[in-house]
């Protein structure tokens, strides 16, 4: 598992302050970890902190799983 | 009652007379206060007779830069902000008819927009440690209207609006947004205004005086504190019985 995941998922246990173990690729984070509205604006910028990364809105909706958020640090992050 | 001890404040426009007596309310229940406006000076001296627990962050609130700079400053000088203050606001008054644009412009931008912005940069503390109290003041002629105020009540209702807003979106944080709508208040702001002026003012105040300042921080106090953890989307009207909404 990359270094990505693992701070990705560290970042939503302490947020949600759910299981790691309930933290998996395809859970949403509305749907099965709890979330709010609040706490996925919250989420998107603690992942923009975590690695200095800008999250447009539009990119931001089409986060819903812990997967579609590794995906696009993957994709987008320097570090 | 209304113990702040270990909590942080920032207080706009703390060189104002409302805003002076708020930082200094704030700063007896035992906050710590960071006090911003534009007057330096004035600030300086206000801080020396506080004494500690007390800084001083000067900031243009027609500025983003200086905002974003003075959310961050008051946050490193104190650890935290707990308490937002909302009181900078500038007039700029003259009949509709005659009102330039840039005093429109000057006055939504400085006591609307620039409360906005600061608030949206401190929220995300608040969200963060799951507490915080924005207290945006407002006026009394947000609610009423005044001839000669067109830019001024609008800007001052529109916080009433904006703060309703946020109180829904943060409430589930234990986050609450209140304002404070003083009417006529002893400060500089009305000092210069002349005997027959006060006399007509008086006149649609059934209490008779004008207010004060410390009678504004009072409340201040009050929205500040643990005990007023559910009161949230509301206007404390503080008016002598000027208006009764």
């Amino acid at each position: 598992m990359s270094d990505i995941a693992e701070r990705v998922k560290k970042i939503v246990v302490e947020h949600l302050g759910v299981e790691a173990a309930q933290v998996k690729e395809d859970a949403k984070f509305i749907d099965d970890l709890g979330a709010d509205s609040l706490d996925t604006v919250e989420l998107v910028m603690a992942f923009e902190e975590e690695f200095s990364i800008e999250i447009p809105d539009d990119a931001a909706e089409k986060i819903q799983t812990v997967g579609d958020a590794i995906n696009f640090i993957n994709s987008n992050s320097k570090s | 009652m209304f113990d702040l001890t270990g909590k942080t404040a920032l207080v706009t426009g703390a060189s104002g007379g409302i805003g002076g007596a708020i930082a200094r309310a704030l700063h007896k229940q035992g906050a710590a206060v960071t006090l911003s406006g534009t007057r330096a000076d004035a600030l300086e001296q206000l801080k020396a007779g506080l004494g500690e627990r007390t800084h001083v962050v000067t900031a243009k609130m027609d500025d983003p830069t200086d905002i974003d700079r003075l959310a961050k400053e008051a946050e490193a000088a104190m650890g935290k902000i707990d308490i937002l203050v909302n009181n900078a606001g500038i007039t700029r008054d003259n009949l509709s008819m005659r009102m330039k644009d840039e005093d429109w412009e000057k006055v939504l931008q400085v006591n609307l927009t620039g409360t906005f912005r600061l608030t949206r940069a401190a929220m995300r503390g608040m969200m963060r440690r799951r507490h915080g109290r924005v207290i945006n003041i407002t006026s009394v002629v947000g609610v009423t209207g005044n001839p000669g105020q067109a830019n001024y009540a609008a800007a001052k209702a529109g916080l009433i609006g904006m703060s309703k807003s946020l109180a829904q979106e943060l409430a589930s944080r234990a986050i609450t947004v209140n304002c404070i709508a003083p009417g006529f208040i002893a400060t500089p702001m009305t000092d210069v205004l002349t005997d027959e002026q006060k006399k007509g003012i008086l006149g649609r105040v059934p209490a008779d005086r004008l207010g004060t300042p410390d009678e504004i921080a009072a409340g201040a106090v009050y929205l500040a504190s643990d005990e007023a953890a559910y009161v949230t989307g509301q206007t404390l009207h503080i008016n002598g019985g000027m208006a009764m909404i």
